[in-house]
């Protein structure tokens, strides 16, 4: 991942980026001189937290929700095009292929929906990034391994859905685009109930919502369910609750949990090259 | 199915709660519950059109009671989808639908919970018009309450005040949506987000509070007052 790529990206359409890190100029400086010496899976949770200083909630816009949620879909749809085209004897025909394509066509029009909307708030929607979907080869069959190919659109779908969760707070200003949004976040979920039944179908002892923290995939994408594990909501616990017989699985099944900015780019850094 | 350790421990808060709807409604009237179905039922006296019914309260309360009501409608279908199963269940639609009865039961109880003392009732359903020893009717209609239930938390999150709340409803709806496709799929594979619920855009249905009921009504016999709810 090349972080200043990143920075550069960012202030093609926010000029104010150094500004905004400027008061942080020290942190940037010490974060810079980190590259050197910290592992480079560290790397991804030391940028996410720079844009959270730097774009803390309290001046997260609705467009930056809008750009950040842009990228992610910018993720997936060339991950779909790319597993669709690259090689053409990774997705059987079939159902699975016309899944994959019905999947890739929403991405597509996500991203278009989105720039739409970035710009009607007179916004210049952000530049796609160059994407290494074997994350600097943790996924190195990705496309040409069917099962490592729906692994990897498990853990984008998830979270996607945990990435628009976490952003929904961050819309209430504008109820369109907060409704949008959520329209958009449904679809995620969706995908990734049925990428599940797919993956379960070829053998992933894996069903279609989020079992505790269980991928059925490994512990590389630990951080994608880390925090679905929980069995209290809004201070209730629920599994057991009022005396019905709910399993801490159930409990962690029927909540799907939001996550940060921070965390959802640390998931997505080793995809950004 | 359901084992309530302490019984004691709810039927004060529910005759509490009742004597103040008997107080404020005449019409209302405690039923015996069984299986886990029905508990209250609305009896005559119909007052003025403008203020009969089970009052969802206002603001932030009136939604999650709205969400409250659908929870149980949904719940109550699964259980009674589970308590005759219809031929030739397999054993992982068995195991399937067992989950998503104990997810929608999680969910009505997480709402009962949380509104409290100001929770309506819980509601009176008919689901006469379902065949449940059916494969096709059961799923059917699973699928039709999903995807409704997916188009009214979509639609419902504008008008939540609370953050903590729209991030609650957030938690919950992507698990309807995952219920949906998945039901869709046991109907026909790969119908699990089709153009009858994702358009060109890629966008999920949302519906308001008052569509959405106007849908789910044929399936409550309580008799419901959404003066308060949007849309």
């Amino acid at each position: 991942m090349n972080i200043l790529n990143i920075i550069e990206e960012i202030e093609k359409v926010d000029a104010d980026i150094y500004d905004r890190i400027n008061p942080r100029r020290k942190a940037m400086k010490s974060f810079m001189n980190i590259g050197s010496k910290v592992a480079l899976s560290a790397l991804p949770l030391a940028l996410g937290s720079m844009f959270n200083k730097a774009y803390g909630q309290n001046t997260g816009t609705i467009v930056g929700v809008l750009q950040f949620a842009l990228t992610l879909e910018y993720l997936e749809a060339e991950f779909y095009d790319k597993g669709l085209k690259q090689n053409t004897a990774l997705i059987p025909a079939g159902p699975g292929r016309n899944a994959i394509t019905t999947i890739g066509q929403h991405e597509t029009a996500h991203v278009k929906f989105l720039q739409d909307t970035i710009k009607s708030l007179s916004a210049t929607p952000v530049a796609k990034p160059s994407f290494d979907f074997t994350a600097k080869g943790t996924f190195a069959d990705v496309f040409s391994n069917y099962d490592t190919f729906l692994a990897v659109a498990q853990a984008f779908e998830d979270t996607g859905v945990r990435a628009y969760k976490g952003q929904a707070g961050n819309l209430k200003g504008n109820g369109a685009v907060l409704t949008a949004a959520l329209n958009i976040h449904s679809v995620e979920a969706r995908h990734a109930s049925h990428i599940r039944q797919m993956r379960k179908a070829r053998g992933a002892n894996i069903k279609p919502w989020i079992t505790l923290n269980q991928s059925a995939i490994g512990a590389v994408v630990d951080n994608v369910y880390a925090g679905e594990e929980i069995t209290q909501q809004a201070k209730i616990q629920i599994a057991g609750i009022n005396g019905f017989s709910i399993s801490a699985a159930a409990a962690s099944e029927s909540f799907d949990e939001p996550l940060t900015q921070q965390q959802v780019l640390a998931i997505v850094g080793p995809f950004v090259m | 199915m359901k084992n309530i350790p302490d019984g004691g421990k709810q039927l004060p808060e529910e005759a509490q709660f009742l004597s103040k709807q008997v107080q404020r409604r005449s019409f209302l009237k405690y039923a015996g519950a069984s299986a886990a179905t029905v508990a209250l039922v609305a009896a005559g006296c119909k007052k003025d059109s403008n203020d009969s019914g089970v009052s969802f309260g206002s603001k932030d309360t009136a939604i999650l009671n709205y969400a409250y009501a659908l929870e149980q409608l949904e719940a109550a279908f699964y259980i009674k989808v589970l308590t005759g199963p219809y031929s030739n269940m397999t054993d992982n639609e068995k195991s399937l639908l067992t989950d998503i009865r104990d997810h929608e039961i999680a969910h009505r109880e997480l709402f009962k919970t949380a509104i409290g003392n100001d929770a309506i009732p819980a509601l009176e359903v008919d689901f006469s018009s379902i065949n449940f020893t059916s494969r096709d009717s059961v799923l059917a209609t699973a699928k039709a309450f999903e995807d409704l239930g997916v188009s009214a938390y979509n639609g419902a999150g504008q008008y939540l005040e609370s953050a903590d709340y729209l991030t609650l409803a957030g938690k919950i709806v992507s698990v309807e949506a995952r219920h949906a496709a998945l039901i869709r799929d046991l109907i026909s594979n790969g119908s699990f987000a089709d153009n009858t619920v994702v358009d060109a855009m890629g966008l999920d249905k949302s519906r308001s509070p008052r569509e959405v009921l106007s849908i789910a009504q044929s399936y409550i016999i309580t008799e419901l007052n959404i003066q308060n709810l949007p849309g």
